[in-house]
């Protein structure tokens, strides 16, 4: 697939859904005074009779939307991702085990979002929810891709979080290709011969500067767009372990418990194959500009080629 | 629209008849389960029963009836209140309520949705029954429909910041057809609360949140039911009802007792609550 240049934010992509998903009248809409910022705010101007303001208390947020599930409401609840944490419990016991459809999106995940420093930066979001039973987990990498899984999610009938990020990033998707992506299956944007990079989020952009970087050293990287965390594609897995031998997971997130876990879980009790993975090592962000962050923490372009050499040479 | 007081006609001393039913029912199946919680649902079981039986609009041939009037048992550990009063009705059966807290049993520990028909909300974490009634409650305005959602929550229970948070939000959305009744009973898990963390007034806390406030004795059938009874025709604004109780009512040795909080009657224990109760 070819990219065009134009960007796009993740969180555009979920509002922009979210103003097409308008037409089903079960769709309501629940905030926690960041509309503006997860983008709610578009379907809050033309619905605002299906928008509900739950000001700055995400843990009422997250039962109300229950209660609004199990009342025959499809309930859209965001905040930013590191405040949805606050409500893990409620999203564990008051959602997920019921097993009460409410989607929740945490906006402004990953060291990503940059200058507002530790305190606002998500990167444990994707390992938590990735543990509750029956919970959907997603991470998209672009506008258009964060529209067409929020978009799937109408029909989706299990509860879900899906992170989107704040910074415009290139497409990874064009309009005629991003149909294909499915909730639950991992798409190959780009075939190679010595490694595959496993990326989700913000970092499938990285992934795909680091395959043009190394290509020009003659090493062929396969890319994939992992958008979905939960439940992770074993079968795309199996097939890449087995076709390159060796795989390199890139994350704006702990390299604890997320893409980068579930991707070494699977491989380690299904088919052992070298693993290097990219993420934050353990530690918490500080403010700084998005890009001199991600070369700080080691998780640019940079770092991903560094992986990719060193797990080549592990094969 | 279906009523199953308005079906059975019950009197007011029917149901303190249907009540005591109940309470044998509780301390039975906590005995027989060997865990359970017998002193808050003791307390509750009155003002259930007074619900149940006047205004709550249900269908006992069709539990999830989408249009029925919503009762979230947030302090979820009495779950014997709402499993007694489910058997009552026959929605459930009597070798229901024997099995609880057995591996399979639709009786789990803590209610919940998941697993019994008429139940209206998975508890057992305090804090957040509320929230989910104001859900409902929110739901069933969009949809034009008159159901009423009544929430029971514990006094110890609004320790926890959710149920201030649901307050706030209820008042400012302005739900008239949400109801909470507080079982005052002042005892909570480890001690009293004026050891553990008293709240102190908690209906001029809910009524400065923007609710309307009721102060009943919660284990007066008469003031229980004029309660339900102007809560649920004042579709204006949310109510509050404070039913004052006593922990364990109903058994001597269990009365304002810390100790039957969380704990099953032993064998002798059994007997002796029969007896009373009978």
């Amino acid at each position: 697939m070819s990219a065009p240049s134009s960007g796009g934010a993740s969180r555009d992509g979920y509002g922009s859904a979210l103003l097409k998903l308008a037409s089903d009248p079960r769709v309501v809409v629940l905030e926690a005074d960041l509309g503006k910022s997860t983008k709610s705010c578009l379907f809050r101007a033309e619905n605002p009779e299906r928008t509900v303001s739950m000001g700055i208390a995400e843990q009422n947020m997250m039962l109300v939307s229950a209660g609004m599930a199990s009342s025959g409401k499809i309930p859209f609840a965001s905040t930013f991702a590191i405040f949805t944490e606050r409500a893990f419990e409620q999203v564990r016991n008051g959602i997920a085990r019921p097993g009460l459809v409410v989607h929740i999106c945490g906006s402004h995940g990953g060291i990503h979002t940059g200058t507002d420093g530790s305190s606002a930066q998500s990167i444990e979001d994707l390992a938590i929810y990735r543990t509750i039973p029956n919970m959907t987990v997603m991470h998209p990498c672009d506008d258009l891709s964060a529209e067409e899984l929020t978009l799937q999610l109408l029909n989706h009938g299990k509860p879900s979080y899906t992170r989107t990020a704040r910074n415009k990033v290139p497409r990874v998707y064009n309009e005629d290709n991003v149909s294909k992506i499915k909730i639950g299956k991992g798409n190959i944007i780009k075939e190679g011969n010595d490694v595959a990079i496993i990326a989700c989020g913000v970092m499938v952009n990285e992934a795909k500067i680091a395959a043009q970087k190394l290509s020009e050293e003659g090493v062929n990287a396969c890319v994939v767009d992992m958008h979905t965390i939960k439940p992770l594609d074993g079968n795309l897995i199996q097939n890449l372990a087995k076709k390159y031998g060796c795989i390199v997971t890139v994350e704006d997130h702990s390299v604890i418990g997320g893409l980068g876990g579930g991707v070494a879980e699977y491989l380690s009790m299904n088919i052992p194959t070298p693993l290097e993975m990219v993420g934050v090592n353990d530690r918490f962000g500080e403010s700084g500009g998005t890009s001199e962050l991600m070369a700080h923490l080691n998780i640019n372009y940079n770092a991903i080629i560094d992986a990719c050499h060193a797990v080549i040479k592990r094969k | 629209m279906i009523k199953w007081g308005a079906i059975i006609s019950q009197s007011e001393t029917q149901l303190i008849e249907i009540a005591r039913k109940c309470r044998v029912d509780i301390v039975e199946m906590i005995h027989k389960a060997g865990a359970g919680h017998p002193g808050g649902s003791l307390s509750a079981i009155d003002f259930i029963v007074g619900l149940y039986g006047t205004e709550f609009r249900f269908n006992i041939e069709n539990p999830n009836w989408e249009d029925r009037d919503r009762f979230i048992m947030s302090k979820g550990h009495a779950s014997p209140a709402v499993y007694s009063m489910l058997h009552q009705l026959g929605v459930i059966s009597k070798s229901d309520i024997d099995s609880f807290r057995t591996l399979g049993s639709i009786c789990q520990g803590h209610v919940d949705m998941k697993w019994t028909a008429g139940v209206d909300f998975s508890a057992g974490s305090l804090g957040m029954g509320l929230s989910f009634g104001l859900g409902c409650a929110l739901a069933a305005r969009m949809d034009s429909s008159q159901r009423n959602i009544w929430v029971m929550i514990g006094d110890g229970e609004t320790q926890e910041g959710q149920i201030w948070e649901a307050a706030m939000a209820a008042n400012f959305h302005k739900v008239g057809n949400l109801n909470v009744v507080i079982d005052r009973n002042r005892i909570q898990n480890d001690d009293f609360m004026e050891v553990q963390m008293e709240i102190g007034d908690i209906g001029e806390k809910f009524r400065s949140f923007g609710w309307k406030v009721l102060e009943i004795d919660g284990h007066n059938m008469t003031e229980i039911i004029d309660s339900i009874n102007e809560a649920s025709n004042n579709q204006n604004e949310p109510y509050a009802i404070v039913a004052h109780t006593i922990k364990g009512k109903g058994v001597s040795f269990m009365e304002n007792n810390p100790s039957f909080h969380g704990k099953a009657p032993s064998d002798d224990e059994l007997i002796i609550a029969l007896e009373e109760l009978s």
